[in-house]
């Protein structure tokens, strides 16, 4: 049972740290709410499901391929459609949610609302510590730490990244600095979607595939972007390990935990917030007026 | 005796001529309203005043999101709630305890202004995108609630046998219009109003409206109260005429989100937008029925590539086209005027 726990809540919160990353990074560049962002993460996965069984494509290759062209058409769709409505704040709202549904309802013409499941890469399990823990969930373990790094490294020891915190922090003074605001808000979408992309890519494997499986991380990453504080890297891993387990403990322990694991992760959002209103790692928005 | 009611009626002519006449948007919005009292006479089709009875509804719910989110400010993602707890709080009343519809739909409305309370105090410290997200976590809470008491409020089925509205359709269709158009109104007249300006001047800079003297925490919670209450009435319609409270039709993230999509496609901070949005997109939507598999579809790129050329909506597009603001003065013009009708200031 508690092994269970802490396995399942690793995925979740893995999950949603990837999420909710570049859901923070393009808050942060770009000052844009992308309700599309988990819909990314639905499209890879099911792009997958589709150059594995329909192409019979090699299963590393077709990850590959789908992350490249998820990410292609998020920095098609941020060019073509959200870049001429940011000005327009709550616009970008809806525009992203129609997006979303436009995703959701392409995938579920092409592939009908049945559950789908992708194999596993690699099966087997390796016994830790007297616990089964099959090579799947350890690979999944290991890519979500490794991306997590590389994201971290990226933006606190490239000058890449460095140029996307000073866009975050201040859009008028860093365009003063010379550096091309438009473009990073671009690479930061590119990124962000990345890596939804890569977070399908992990659990598509681990979890049924359905068109709506992206509502449910929605909400998720929103809480968790706002329990760690919006554009806050480290706020947004330390509030998605707090939901995931949030929510793995609570499906395991309550009886009718499934109804209420979204229920109880938001409460405790909405305390923390209430508590701290900028989250927990998150910067005062006071001087943006 | 005669001449003073002639000179009466003269005298409500003009004005009538003088303040609505004079200005298209206005003309528009008359026409509108004349139009839907008449369609019974033209049709008796029922769907399609069930259709018009339902836009309505949504129509005055739209426009109470518009209310809070679009004069005040306050980016409000659980807007279902409202809809929701009243709507909820009115069948429950309705089957338990036996209250007509006339008393429960009223005390739906209060308790959805409690709800405003509950999630305006908390909310009062939170601003921007942190507000939207805390809001959007309150009717997903109650949603997990309903399920855990499935013996009262019916679980993931819902709340039915609940009583009608009133007999027949007709008079649930005027019942709803007149509804919709009186509380379009009112709404209408609070944002011009002096608190209606507050309500304006904390969206553009709270700290400014503080360092006016004015309690704009007051003004906040009037605001999370007031659209509580035009929303909740809207709910409590809802349930009375679709005789059953579910979870999915009254609580879930796509009713909050509808009603944002009607009122930014409608145009915000306008009233009459979010109406407009909701009677354009709630009848296409029907249409769109024969089309089932591609209707969500469609539904979504129509709404995308609207405010894609229309970013502020589409009813602040049209009035721009035909009205056009006096710089001096900003009074709006019939854009074919070359001088102000009431500064007489060049317009060009």
């Amino acid at each position: 049972m508690i092994e269970m726990i802490i396995i399942t809540g690793l995925i979740a919160s893995g999950v949603y740290a990837l999420l909710a990353i570049g859901f923070s990074l393009i808050f942060g560049a770009a000052r844009i709410i992308n309700l599309t962002h988990t819909a990314f993460y639905m499209l890879a996965a099911y792009l997958i499901y589709t150059f594995t069984s329909s192409f019979g494509l090699n299963p590393i290759l077709s990850i590959i391929v789908s992350i490249i062209a998820v990410t292609i058409i998020g920095v098609l769709v941020y060019m073509l459609v959200i870049e001429r409505v940011r000005a327009h704040e709550t616009t970008v709202l809806i525009v992203t949610m129609a997006l979303a549904i436009i995703i959701q309802e392409v995938v579920l013409l092409a592939f009908g609302g049945h559950f789908r499941g992708v194999s596993s890469l690699i099966s087997g399990y390796a016994t830790i510590l007297g616990i089964k823990v099959t090579y799947q969930y350890l690979l999944t373990f290991g890519m979500v730490f490794i991306i997590l790094f590389g994201t971290w490294a990226l933006l606190m020891k490239t000058k890449l990244g460095i140029a996307i915190r000073a866009t975050a922090q201040d859009r008028e003074v860093a365009n003063l600095m010379g550096i091309n605001v438009a473009r990073i808000g671009m690479i930061t979408m590119a990124i962000a979607v990345a890596l939804a992309a890569i977070a399908g890519a992990l659990v598509a494997p681990l979890f049924t595939l359905t068109p709506y499986m992206w509502m449910h991380p929605l909400v998720m990453v929103l809480a968790v972007v706002v329990l760690g504080g919006l554009g806050s890297i480290k706020g947004s891993f330390v509030g998605a390990i707090i939901l995931g387990f949030t929510e793995t403990l609570v499906v395991f322990l309550v009886p009718t935990g499934a109804f209420l694991k979204g229920s109880v992760a938001l409460a405790i959002m909405l305390v923390i917030i209430l508590i701290r209103p900028e989250g927990l790692f998150g910067v005062s928005f006071e001087e943006e007026r | 005796m005669i001449s003073i009611v002639n000179a009466y009626i003269g005298r409500v002519y003009k004005e009538f001529r003088d303040e609505i006449l004079v200005l298209p948007s206005k003309t528009i919005v008359l026409l509108f309203c004349l139009i839907l009292f008449l369609i019974p006479l033209m049709t008796s089709e029922l769907y399609i005043l069930r259709i018009l009875i339902l836009a309505s509804i949504f129509a005055i719910f739209a426009a109470s999101w518009d209310l809070l989110s679009g004069f005040t400010g306050q980016m409000n993602f659980g807007h279902a709630l409202f809809f929701g707890v009243a709507g909820y709080t009115s069948a429950l009343l309705n089957l338990y305890v036996g209250l007509p519809p006339w008393l429960t739909i009223p005390i739906g409305a209060v308790a959805a202004v409690l709800a405003g309370l509950v999630v305006g105090v908390p909310c009062l410290r939170l601003r921007g995108p942190y507000l939207a997200l805390a809001t959007l976590a309150f009717p997903l809470i109650l949603t997990g609630i309903i399920y855990i008491f499935p013996d009262i409020t019916g679980g993931e089925l819902g709340v039915s046998g609940i009583d009608p509205l009133s007999g027949s359709r007709l008079i649930d269709y005027y019942i709803a219009i007149s509804l919709m158009i009186g509380l379009g109104f009112i709404m209408w007249k609070i944002t011009g109003s002096k608190t209606g300006i507050i309500f304006h001047a904390i969206r553009e800079d709270e700290v400014a409206v503080r360092a006016s003297g004015i309690n704009t925490t007051k003004y906040k919670l009037l605001a999370f109260c007031l659209s509580g209450l035009f929303a909740g009435i809207a709910g409590g319609l809802y349930v009375h005429f679709m005789r059953i409270a579910g979870p999915t039709s009254t609580l879930a993230l796509m009713v909050s989100f509808q009603a944002i999509i009607w009122a930014i496609f409608g145009g915000i901070a306008t009233i009459y937008g979010p109406i407009a949005g909701v009677f354009i997109l709630v009848p296409v939507t029907e249409l769109l029925r024969v089309m089932p598999e591609i209707r969500m579809l469609l539904f979504a790129v129509i709404v995308l590539l609207v405010l894609l050329f229309m970013p502020e909506g589409i009813t602040t597009w049209v009035r721009d086209k035909i009205e056009k603001e006096c710089p001096r003065c900003k009074v709006r013009n019939i854009a074919t005027r070359k001088i102000c009708r009431i500064c007489s200031a060049d317009l060009d």
